[in-house]
């Protein structure tokens, strides 16, 4: 097994501040827009463009959440990889918001297809959008596309595409496992 | 995420600590599910699963029912009093046909002790014990101690007194084996009449004397008197009954200090416990309804993770 790094922590810091830029261009003071992350490594993309917007940008009035889509799986008894749900925290209406899903990686975009099922237990919103770190390309199942894109990449389909974030021991990382 | 290591919950007794885990942390995520407006899941909506009720009951029918159709699973109900069993069929020869109406998981009540065993032993399918006789209850521990734990964290050396009917209670066994799994301290107490013999071999504490449980323990489950059960008298008088093991305020107020007070139901208010008791604050007897929707939810979905076969 070999890493082979895609992208530093420059490189990434870039990207999360071009993503909340561009977030901060469509949604302006974000009044009907919610940010929810996806479970389990979408919210820490999450945490990190919230923070940039609060921090950087002044929004401090944001509604943000988390969804876990392990219930609302296709895959359910049909892949040998258990998911293993975590929690869940919509404490607001989704009814006609405008609703942007976070999460790290876009691969096959079934788990973005559980998202947009798990969305509608909860209600109509206006919109849903999709951003996400990295966009592997050439491997969709499903008629999914990112509306805010950090970089594109390809990879094969075997490999493993990670995303590590900053830590007290190490540094924000994109990295292929091959 | 681990799997649990079982294929069907027959009784607690074979759970491991990590299945216990497993368990809970679902039944977290799934309360979380059936507080929301919208209380359901579509994760079982291909799995259809048979509730065979040979005993009576209203509270586990209700619950399992209800937990199934949170998880979109397609639902069957059958009662003994409707069945063919009075016509002479055998349970596996009634399980079987069920069967092959392509049911996938069954949940299971009857009153004779190993029936759930007998029928996993018997047939092909995923099996939930929903008690059996006097033996287990296993979604009834599960749930109580999933309650006890989101009240007191930890249940590790924490001091839990069954009180009531234990010989006749299945709620009374499985909660041992639980507890004691999640390394709580137990202590049974009744009349010595309604102890079982064999309890030192459960390595619990045994007391007679009511107000001595109250004092040693945090947490009190009060057992119904299960009268139909009983073919003999096993105390002189209910009035007596209620006298010595009945939980009033007086004798909750004489051991100064609150326990929290958990009843599997149905209540037999004014004889195991006063109404007064049962709707205080100290009992969380309608949380454990609660959970037990979340507890059946985790358990089923769990199960019905390991069953396959989608292309047969």
């Amino acid at each position: 097994m070999s890493n082979k790094v895609l992208l530093d922590s420059l490189k990434i810091n870039v990207l999360l501040n071009r993503l909340s830029c561009q977030l901060l261009e469509v949604h302006g003071d974000f009044s009907d827009t919610v940010l929810i992350g996806l479970q389990p490594r979408g919210v820490f993309l999450l945490d990190r463009i919230v923070f940039l917007l609060k921090d950087k940008y002044g929004i401090h009035d944001l509604k943000v959440g988390r969804l876990d889509t392990t219930f609302y799986r296709d895959d359910f008894r049909r892949s040998e990889k258990i998911h293993s749900a975590k929690p869940t925290e919509l404490n607001f209406e989704v009814e006609g918001k405008k609703i942007v899903l976070i999460d790290d990686v876009l691969y096959t975009g079934r788990s973005i297809r559980a998202a947009l099922t798990a969305i509608d237990y909860f209600g109509r919103p206006s919109i849903i959008e999709l951003l996400v770190l990295i966009d592997r390309r050439f491997s969709r199942h499903l008629p999914i596309q990112p509306d805010y894109l950090g970089v594109q990449i390809d990879a094969l389909e075997g490999d493993k595409v990670r995303v590590e974030w900053k830590s007290k021991i190490r540094k924000d990382c994109v990295y292929i496992e091959k | 995420m681990d799997e649990l290591t079982v294929n069907n919950l027959l009784g607690v007794e074979n759970l491991t600590n990590n299945d216990f885990e497993l368990i809970f942390n679902t039944a977290n995520r799934f309360k979380e599910v059936i507080n929301r407006p919208i209380k359901k899941v579509p994760s079982l909506r291909d799995i259809t699963i048979a509730n065979l009720f040979f005993e009576n009951s209203t509270r586990t029918k209700l619950s399992f029912e209800l937990a199934e159709k949170r998880l979109s699973a397609d639902v069957v109900n059958f009662s003994a009093s409707q069945s063919s069993i009075s016509k002479g069929e055998t349970l596996v020869d009634t399980v079987n046909n069920i069967l092959a109406m392509k049911v996938d998981m069954i949940v299971i009540r009857h009153p004779h002790p190993g029936s759930a065993k007998f029928l996993s032993e018997n047939i092909n399918s995923q099996i939930i014990n929903a008690g059996d006789g006097t033996h287990e209850h296993p979604t009834q521990a599960l749930l109580d101690c999933f309650s006890l734990k989101e009240k007191f964290g930890d249940l590790k050396g924490k001091h839990i007194a069954i009180i009531g009917d234990i010989i006749h209670s299945r709620v009374a066994l499985s909660n041992i084996f639980a507890l004691k799994a999640l390394g709580a301290e137990v202590m049974i107490c009744g009349p010595k009449s309604l102890l079982p013999k064999y309890s030192r071999s459960l390595n619990v504490k045994v007391e007679t004397d009511l107000i001595k449980a109250l004092r040693w323990c945090d947490a009190a489950n009060i057992l119904r008197v299960q009268n139909e059960r009983m073919n003999l008298n096993f105390f002189p008088s209910t009035r007596e009954y209620f006298k010595l093991y009945g939980l009033n305020k007086e004798k909750l107020e004489l051991i100064k200090k609150p326990i929290t007070i958990l009843h599997p139901g149905p209540i037999n208010r004014g004889v195991e416990i006063t109404s007064e008791v049962a709707d205080s604050e100290n009992a969380i007897i309608l949380d454990q309804v609660e959970n037990g929707v979340a507890i059946r939810m985790a358990v089923i979905y769990l199960l019905a993770s390991k069953i396959k076969n989608i292309t047969n």
